[in-house]
């Protein structure tokens, strides 16, 4: 299976836009969204209203039991996270604890344990294809490991399929990075702001870190066409392929908001995706 | 009426809605002000602030050493590190300092004192002076998984400031939202009009009921047509602060990296507005 993920540094580029078309164009038998802190790709790719859940357990958080305690400061004092609270009892705050095991083991009276804790919920739609989703719980700190999860869930799924269509996560930190694990091809969608520059050359850095092939292409890129030009000039003086530009489409938004992905319309933006497509399988497939 | 050392923190569930334009044109629009950049992944307020006397200092985090000779490879760190950042592999201990959370645990717990710890940059807070407005970045190094020291830098920072501070969250509502919003006094939700948009909208909304505080919804890229989002604050009566239509020339200005209200007086009168009313809702 060869795996395409797509990045962009950051959300509201139109990942999710793009890897709506790609899967469409594709008609990928597998695919998976790891934005789990904001999913959306369910929102116009969900086959039907069946989906197996499963909880995602993170990290266990600790608990303290207070008929055990004798409140000598030990677990604070030594908890790198502030989780643990005095008020009338010694307790653990949920949203701030990593479930190190610090505090278990520190604890003179053995009133401290990890309990096991959901931070996610996992989904999966087996139809015509497999998608594979999750969605952190609020506050949880976990979401590189939900990721891993998520690329798991999809990949045992669909065993024998071709290709596999990744929505990735925004930013660089530990989401994008475990998202960027083992995949064959970043596609990477920039925006021609200078932000959206900013944005791009921070998750080149990164994928380069993982000696990921990488590719770039550019949306609205009529909104600002100097910028466009930046960043083609960027992609030719570092060497990596750049692709193709899609150009803002007020019928984009219509169709998403009608849950149809912008090549089940005609539209500019949609016959230019098809362009970018093609290049992008293209460069999949050499070796 | 004057915010004096209110905290306002700019949310949106999502990258690219407008986090930073709104926060650093309310920054902008107030008398004077602190910007703080929490979306420490992706700072992208100081391009449009551009701050003077940039003063840096590095942030660092507390990873395990081993002093080779005290290690009588008994394993106890390697049993205890719940993050797997330490592995003892033909007769020799390793750090694998990318994944450790440095709770320090390792070092405490090691019979022999062959564990201690050392300082690793990971990034570092930048402040500067953009006229109005003092400016106050996080930046994560490349390849760094968390930034969650930075945000507690910002963030104690933020609690001594005296001045109306803007918080530019980062996306989504997972734990370094919760700990740029925590100490705030009133928080901004920036939505798009889009499907995709409500349901971001959602998340934060759920993320600032949870913890109390005090909210309203700026529509942002507002069109012509239907407004999902706008629709969504309706129905669950939410206060709209009010919108931001989406126009070409707010676009470039964007896009190239200006402060709007410094570039054009119908966008400042938008944002001056919206600074009253929000400052009307933090003091009632």
């Amino acid at each position: 299976m060869k795996q395409l993920l797509i990045l962009s540094g950051k959300g509201g580029t139109g990942k999710t836009t793009i890897a709506s078309a790609f899967i469409k164009l594709s008609e990928a038998k597998a695919f998976a969204d790891c934005d789990v802190d904001a999913p959306n790709l369910h929102l116009i790719m969900s086959q039907s209203q069946d989906y197996k859940r499963t909880d995602y357990f993170g990290l266990p958080k600790a608990n303290i039991n207070t008929d055990l305690c004798i409140q000598c400061d030990q677990c604070r004092q030594n908890c790198r996270f502030d989780a643990i609270n005095v008020d009338n009892f010694y307790t653990v705050s949920d949203h701030a604890c990593e479930g190190c095991g610090v505090c278990e083991v520190i604890c003179p009276e053995g009133a401290i344990s990890l309990k096991p804790a959901v931070a996610g919920d996992l989904m999966l739609y087996i139809d015509n294809a497999v998608f594979s989703t999750a969605k952190l719980r609020m506050g949880s700190g976990t979401s590189g490991m939900l990721v891993t999860e998520v690329k798991k869930q999809m990949k045992s799924y669909a065993v024998d399929t071709e290709l596999a269509i990744i929505d990735g996560s925004p930013g660089i930190g530990c989401p994008v990075i475990a998202s960027l694990s083992g995949v064959d091809m970043v596609l990477i969608v920039a925006e021609p702001s200078i932000s959206g520059i900013n944005d791009m050359e921070r998750i080149i850095n990164t994928a380069e870190k993982f000696k990921t092939k990488t590719a770039v292409c550019i949306n609205k890129y009529d909104t600002n066409i100097e910028n466009t030009e930046k960043i083609m000039a960027y992609c030719h003086r570092l060497n990596l392929p750049f692709i193709g530009k899609i150009p803002f489409d007020k019928k984009a938004v219509e169709a998403i908001n009608n849950g149809l992905s912008i090549v089940d319309i005609d539209c500019i933006a949609g016959n230019e995706t098809k362009k970018v497509f093609e290049a992008t399988l293209n460069l999949l497939s050499e070796d | 009426m004057v915010l004096s050392n209110k905290k306002i923190a700019v949310l949106s569930g999502k990258g690219g809605t407008g986090k930073t334009l709104v926060s650093v044109n309310l920054a902008a629009s107030a008398k004077d002000a602190v910007y703080i950049d929490c979306d420490v992944e992706e700072p992208n307020g100081h391009l449009f602030l551009k701050p003077k006397d940039i003063e840096s200092e590095p942030i660092s985090i507390k990873i395990p050493s081993v002093d080779k000779s005290l290690c009588d490879g008994c394993r106890k760190c390697v049993d205890f590190c719940k993050f797997n950042a330490l592995a003892y592999i033909y007769n020799r201990l390793i750090v694998f300092e990318e994944v450790c959370h440095s709770c320090g645990g390792c070092a405490l717990f090691c019979p022999k004192n062959a564990l201690s710890e050392k300082e690793k940059t990971i990034g570092e807070v930048q402040k500067g002076v953009s006229e109005n407005v003092s400016v106050i970045t996080g930046i994560l190094n490349t390849g760094e998984a968390s930034g969650t020291p930075i945000i507690k830098k910002l963030m104690n920072e933020a609690s001594t400031l005296k001045e109306p501070t803007f918080i530019d969250c980062p996306p989504g509502s997972a734990c370094i939202v919760m700990d740029s919003i925590k100490d705030a006094d009133y928080c901004v939700l920036v939505a798009e009009p889009t499907l995709f948009g409500v349901h971001n909208l959602n998340m934060v909304y759920e993320l600032v009921k949870l913890f109390n505080k005090p909210h309203g919804v700026i529509l942002n890229k507002c069109l012509e047509s239907e407004n999902p989002a706008e629709k969504f604050c309706i129905e669950k009566g939410i206060k709209i602060l009010g919108k931001i239509p989406f126009d070409n020339q707010l676009g470039i200005l964007n896009s190239n990296a200006k402060v709007a209200v410094r570039e054009n007086e119908e966008y400042k009168d938008i944002f001056s507005t919206l600074l009253q009313k929000i400052t009307k809702e933090v003091l009632v």
